[in-house]
């Protein structure tokens, strides 16, 4: 018996430092994570229903049957049975065959494009609850965060009431990135000239972690933001304290903003130009360039025919500091309509029949 | 299973374990078709990745040109017609090399190599016009997969002309001998791939293009 | 360091300029100086030793698939040093970077050392290390004399040598790339990584791409045709077996790595637009091309590996391998299913939940046969009597450390639980898991196990422990604290850190490293002191495990021609069953042998294209067009040489086996 005490004192050190540390995976604070790690520990008690016997019949067979052990049994040419290779194929079967029903169901439940139905395990969603909506921009090497229905933004901070889901659309400026707030749930690829969107909900109120999760450059260590989880009267008064700084958020601040930049402070600004979140994700905040919105329908009608091979101008190259400047970019420019004769007003609403060119 | 049965021997109730009348069962060139085959299977997953790109990316105009505003179709038919003839003439070669006459292989491979110039002169000539109209591979993803797909048969297409005209000196030089002949059958095969994966492209790329 | 690319272009060097070399490096230089004194000496006592001659004629132009084995090996063991030197420092500056501190790395140092360590552990170590065992073993355990196309072997050899000089070059000239090692476009497109860096990487992998692709279509072709008579399928060693599975896999996946690999150059020097952001490109086809080659090029690895593992059990078990009709089905169902799991990297791109579950499944469906595997070895020691050597050892610490790798690949596999998973920690433990657990684990396990056969003596067994045993500790103490931060929400290739409670795990997995390195120390003292120690250690049976396949018959090392008399097959395990049967090796009536002849034109075409790899990454495009004209007059001047083969007499034979009778006998 000593020596078991001995083992497990050799193990207290290890407990010790798992108790000191945060395993947000398995301690969320949201009910998607919670689910998830749900599933996550779920499936590793499945797999150990497997995994151990298989570890323990190594040490014993290993053991049991070493050169020097004469006592068990030498059988040289036993190489098959039916029953047993039936069992090693069937074992591993029986558990994928579960494994694969609970992934079904919850890839789907858990689709992070599919709005919650329930807030946590015992709370559904209310009927006609209005989720919170975040439009989230990945940029090089920071994080904004546009809240179209309170008429903010802030870079490096979000902020969300306790309780309330919360609906983001994620898209970038340059290069992969991926929204990651393990404690609330897990991440979604934020992509240029893409949408992605992820569903969530935090259900204890307190300060966590938020990161990209996808490599994504030179600054890329210090893309970390705080995640607010407050509650109403503290999430108003946040969104009031945005609204006071004044500053605001248009198409040439957006730019300015875009350069690349580390470790940027927290700002917030009051006001966020309408159609900023749209010309992000359509590559065409600034305006002489085409939306991709746009670009798309002249594609889907069969392009602009040879008139449209001209139709493009060059800048230039983007400044990657200490990895050099890229070549000239060619890009599409934007069709001046009626309504629009500079051009500038690319909307979703613009019908491409108005050209003139 | 030849060998089991001649070795097999039960002279002295013991199998046969080694092979000692020293005929080797393997002569050098044995492989050669097969791994010909397997680099012309590898080769033709390039081109199903090219192909592949050009469905995700053949819609993406960035309201530039499209092919129906580009494609010349008969021009493409005439190129068409050029490769499906050196196919036709590669044949000829071949059934001339299986009757030994190293003078009509030499005939047919060299029709088959005009034929082949014949057909990347038109090409280049329409890459040529694509690009003096401003349809060049940086204008859209539409057209940078477009020359990926038909430059890099086109480049095949040039290989095999280089190949041709160096196995023509060959056949010159040794004649008909083993080693050729297993050449001319690598490369006809090579031919005939080339020209299928043309048959891909002109209904894929051209045909489709055009009619969309 | 400010690059413009823009700027500073000569028609002599392209865009190379003298500022390309980091002279304001101190640890560069330092490396460099180290590599050009190592390199000095080496020169030197070749040319004392006037072994210039010996080296050119017999390994470096030799079309002999032994030599060729021994050769990637040697690669792969050089490469592994690059490559862990580059664990330890990214090791240790996680470990440091903590409290505001930057550690010693900044972040343009730090990126491109993570994708080199990725790079060059996959391609240059990884794969020559499979590639290498693969070419040494399997044309002797079908009974072969060589591979189908020897020359091809040897140009395969030289190609991947030469993306392996490529990379080491971006070392000391200019940059490499600072994209991970996948290169995820548009980070690596020319807007946000100008320099050279992606450039070394597309060449160098093209380079190598060129001689795994060719060695994939030779072993598979020399599989399929050469096997002695009567080696059925059936009837074939598991480790051929897996040979020719990983080989099918290369034939059908390099050639989607090439070709995104060039669509991606062409993004970078003709200003294409697949992976663009604008004008259409798409840069989520990039991601899902490249793991289409990605996944199966796992298999690739892992495969032979499993083949090594089944060899070694039944051997040192001294028993018939366990299901062996299983064992192949496995494999043969792991080789299909590999192509259809690779959107598993990915599914945090937000696909659609049925795409995601499909993949999941699918990915999960693979653990069916690889658990039947381990089923296989473990019902293989039972009734066994395990002679604990050192491929044993391995192969029980391999099944003991891989299956907790193949659960959390399965954890993995589940998209919800991948969400929070993916791009962790913990996903970088995992397959290092699987990697070190089971590809590393395999090929130390083939090394020692074919070491004698190689070159006919034992590794010492003692150093040969000690090596196992740093690596198995040290694996588990440099990984296990990589699941706990991943489980923390700590993302991979973070340079610096904020939260101090991290900082003990770095520190012990920094450990780990250090005693892994301790590994790698002892393995190559075992080469060492077994090199001294040679005639201590002689094996003049050629058969010094007791082995069951037809390796085993011949001498070690074996001779040029490999087979006196082609072998005749009558039952899987074909050596044991000869010993069983009481064999007669016979004496005389030897004949003259076919073999092919050496030749220079591999290292030769390879060294252009190293040469042209070089020049397109600087720009120097008189080079380029120079070195492309040369190579293509090279391989045609080639095609006129005819004279390819030749006859071993039959005397000389009969001298070689004669010398081995003599042996055998004991005098």
């Amino acid at each position: 018996m000593p020596r078991k005490i001995l083992r497990l004192l050799a193990l207290a050190p290890l407990a010790l430092l798992l108790s000191g540390c945060k395993l947000v995976v398995m301690n969320p604070s949201g009910d998607v994570a919670v689910q998830q790690r749900d599933l996550i520990v779920a499936s590793t008690v499945l797999m150990l229903l497997i995994i151990v016997p298989v570890m323990l019949l190594t040490v014993f067979f290993a053991w049991r049957y070493r050169q020097s052990n004469t006592k068990a049994t030498y059988d040289p040419e036993w190489h098959h049975s039916t029953r047993l290779e039936v069992i090693i194929w069937a074992a591993p079967l029986a558990i994928i065959i579960v494994l694969g029903a609970m992934t079904w169901v919850s890839t789907h439940l858990l689709d992070p494009y599919r709005p919650l139905d329930r807030i946590d395990a015992d709370r559904p969603v209310a009927e006609g609850t209005q989720p919170l909506l975040v439009e989230v921009v990945a940029m090089d090497w920071k994080w904004l965060f546009i809240y179209p229905e309170q008429g903010i933004a802030t870079v490096n901070e979000l902020a969300a009431p306790v309780d309330r889901p919360i609906t983001f659309h994620i898209t970038a400026t340059s290069v992969m990135n991926a929204l990651s707030i393990p404690a609330m749930a897990g991440m979604v690829y934020a992509m240029p000239g893409m949408q992605t969107k992820l569903h969530a909900v935090i259900n204890k109120p307190g300060v966590y972690d938020g990161l990209s999760g996808n490599y994504s450059g030179a600054g890329f260590s210090d893309m970390r933001f705080k995640f607010h989880g407050l509650s109403n009267a503290e999430f108003d008064s946040w969104v009031e304290n945005a609204r006071a700084s004044g500053n605001t958020l248009g198409r040439p601040e957006y730019l300015e903003l875009e350069r690349p930049s580390t470790r940027e402070p927290v700002r917030r600004f009051a006001s966020v130009a309408p159609d900023l979140y749209h010309a992000i994700l359509n590559r065409c905040v600034d305006s002489a360039q085409m939306c991709m919105d746009e670009m798309m329908r002249v594609d889907a009608r069969g392009s602009l025919g040879h008139a449209g091979t001209y139709n493009v101008a060059t800048r230039e190259g983007r400044d990657n500091g200490e990895r050099g400047r890229g070549p000239a970019q060619t890009y599409v420019l934007a069709i001046c309509t009626t309504s629009d004769p500079y051009g500038t007003r690319q909307t979703a609403a613009a019908e491409p029949t108005q050209q003139v060119n | 299973m030849a060998y089991q049965t001649a070795h097999n021997a039960p002279a002295g109730g013991k199998p046969a374990f080694y092979v000692t009348d020293g005929h080797e069962h393997v002569h050098a060139g044995d492989s050669t078709p097969l791994g010909f085959w397997v680099y012309l299977m590898s080769d033709c997953l390039i081109f199903a990745v090219l192909f592949a790109t050009y469905g995700v990316l053949g819609r993406s105009y960035a309201a530039g040109p499209t092919g129906a505003d580009l494609f010349d179709l008969s021009l493409v038919a005439i190129n068409t017609a050029m490769l499906l003839f050196s196919s036709i003439t590669y044949g000829f070669a071949m059934l001339a090399m299986e009757k030994g006459k190293k003078s009509a292989v030499l005939l047919w491979l060299g029709i088959t190599g005009l034929f082949g110039l014949a057909f990347l002169g038109i090409e280049l000539y329409e890459f040529h016009h694509l690009i003096h109209v401003g349809a060049t591979p940086q204008r859209s993803a539409f057209l940078s997969a477009f020359f990926a797909l038909v430059g890099t048969h086109g480049l095949h297409v040039t290989a095999g002309i280089i190949w041709l005209v160096t196995l023509m000196f060959q056949v010159r030089q040794r004649g008909l001998i083993a080693e050729n002949r297993r050449r001319l059958m690598c490369l006809s095969m090579f031919w005939h791939f080339l020209d299928v994966v043309w048959i891909g492209v002109f209904s894929f790329v051209y045909l489709m293009g055009v009619l969309q | 360091m400010t690059i413009n690319p823009a700027e500073q272009t000569s028609f002599l060097f392209g865009r190379l300029t003298l500022e390309a070399l980091p002279l304001h490096e101190p640890i560069l230089v330092a490396t460099f100086g180290a590599v050009v004194l190592g390199g000095l000496a080496l020169v030197a006592a070749l040319t004392y030793f006037k072994l210039w001659g010996y080296l050119w004629r017999e390994w470096l132009t030799s079309v002999d698939h032994k030599r060729i084995g021994i050769m990637y090996i040697i690669l792969a063991l050089i490469m592994l040093l690059r490559g862990f030197a580059d664990a330890i420092m990214m090791r240790l500056q996680q470990a440091i970077a903590f409290n505001g501190s930057e550690g010693y790395l900044p972040p343009h140092h730090y990126d491109q050392i993570f994708t080199a360590h990725g790079v060059i552990m996959i391609f240059f170590v990884a794969m020559p290390l499979v590639t290498g065992l693969m070419n040494l073993v399997v044309p002797l355990q079908i009974g072969a004399r060589d591979v189908a196309f020897p020359f091809l072997n040897n140009f395969s050899f030289w190609m991947t040598a030469g993306g392996a000089v490529l990379v080491m070059m971006s070392l000391f000239i200019g940059e490499f790339a600072q994209t991970g090692w996948l290169a995820y476009a548009p980070l690596s497109g020319s807007d946000y990584s100008p320099w050279v860096g992606v450039d070394y990487y597309i060449w160098s992998l093209q380079v190598a791409g060129v001689g795994t692709l060719l060695s994939g279509v030779n072993l598979l072709a020399t599989i399929v045709k050469m096997r002695a008579p009567g080696m059925t399928l059936m009837k074939m060693p598991v480790f051929t077996w897996t040979a020719l599975c990983t080989n099918a896999l290369i034939v059908a996946s390099f050639p989607v790595l090439t070709a995104v690999l060039a669509l991606l150059s062409l993004d970078r020097y003709v200003g294409t637009n697949f992976f663009t952001n604008d004008l259409g490109g798409n840069p989520m086809m990039y991601v899902n091309l490249i793991w289409i080659w990605g996944h199966p090029e796992v298999y690739i690895l892992i495969l032979p590996a499993f083949g090594v593992f089944s060899e070694v059990v039944s051997t040192f078990c001294r028993k018939r391998l366990f299901g062996y009709t299983s064992m192949v089905y496995a494999t043969v169902v792991i080789t299909i299913l590999s192509y259809i799991v690779w959107l598993h990297h990915f599914f945090t791109m937000g696909s659609g939940a049925s795409v995601n579950a499909f993949f999941g499944i699918t990915t999960m469906i693979i653990s069916i046969p690889t658990g039947a595997k381990i089923f296989n070895w473990l019902f293989t020691m039972y009734r066994g009597r395990i002679r604990y050597e050192v491929p044993m050892m391995w192969t029980v610490g391999f099944m003991l450390t891989f299956v907790v790798g193949g659960m959390t690949g399965v954890m993995l596999a589940v998209p919800p639980a991948d969400f929070q998973f993916h791009n962790t920690l913990f996903l970088i433990a995992h397959f290092h898991n699987v990697i070190i657990g089971g590809v590393v684990f395999g090929m130390f396990a083939g090394i020692v196990y074919w070491f004698p056969k190689a070159f006919g003596y034992r590794l010492d067994p003692f150093w040969g422990k000690v090596s196992f045993w740093c690596w198995l500790i040290g694996f588990w103490v440099a990984f296990m604290p990589l699941y706990v931060l991943g489980l923390m929400g700590v993302t991979r290739r973070v340079s610096r850190f904020e939260d101090p409670s991290l900082q003990i795990w770095f520190i012990i997995a920094a450990c780990g490293a250090g005693i892994i390195a301790l590994g790698i120390a002892a393995f190559l003292m075992q080469l060492f002191v077994s090199f001294l120690k040679r005639d201590q250690l002689r094996d003049v049976t050629g058969d010094p495990w007791d082995g069951r396949t037809l390796e085993w018959s011949t001498s070690s090392p074996p001779p040029a021609y490999n087979f006196a008399f082609t072998p005749v097959i009558h039952s899987h395990d074909a050596w044991w069953d000869m010993k069983q049967r009481g064999h007669e090796r016979p004496l005389q009536g030897y004949h003259p042998i076919h073999m092919p002849k050496n030749t220079g034109a591999g290292i030769i075409l390879a060294g252009l294209s190293v040469a042209m790899g070089f020049a397109l990454v600087w720009h120097i495009w008189w080079l380029v067009a120079l070195t492309f004209v040369a190579s293509i007059a090279g391989t045609i001047i080639h095609s006129f040489n005819y004279n390819r083969d030749f006859y071993i007499p039959a005397e000389e034979v009969a001298q070689t086996e004669g010398s081995r009778t003599r042996l055998l006998a004991g005098e």
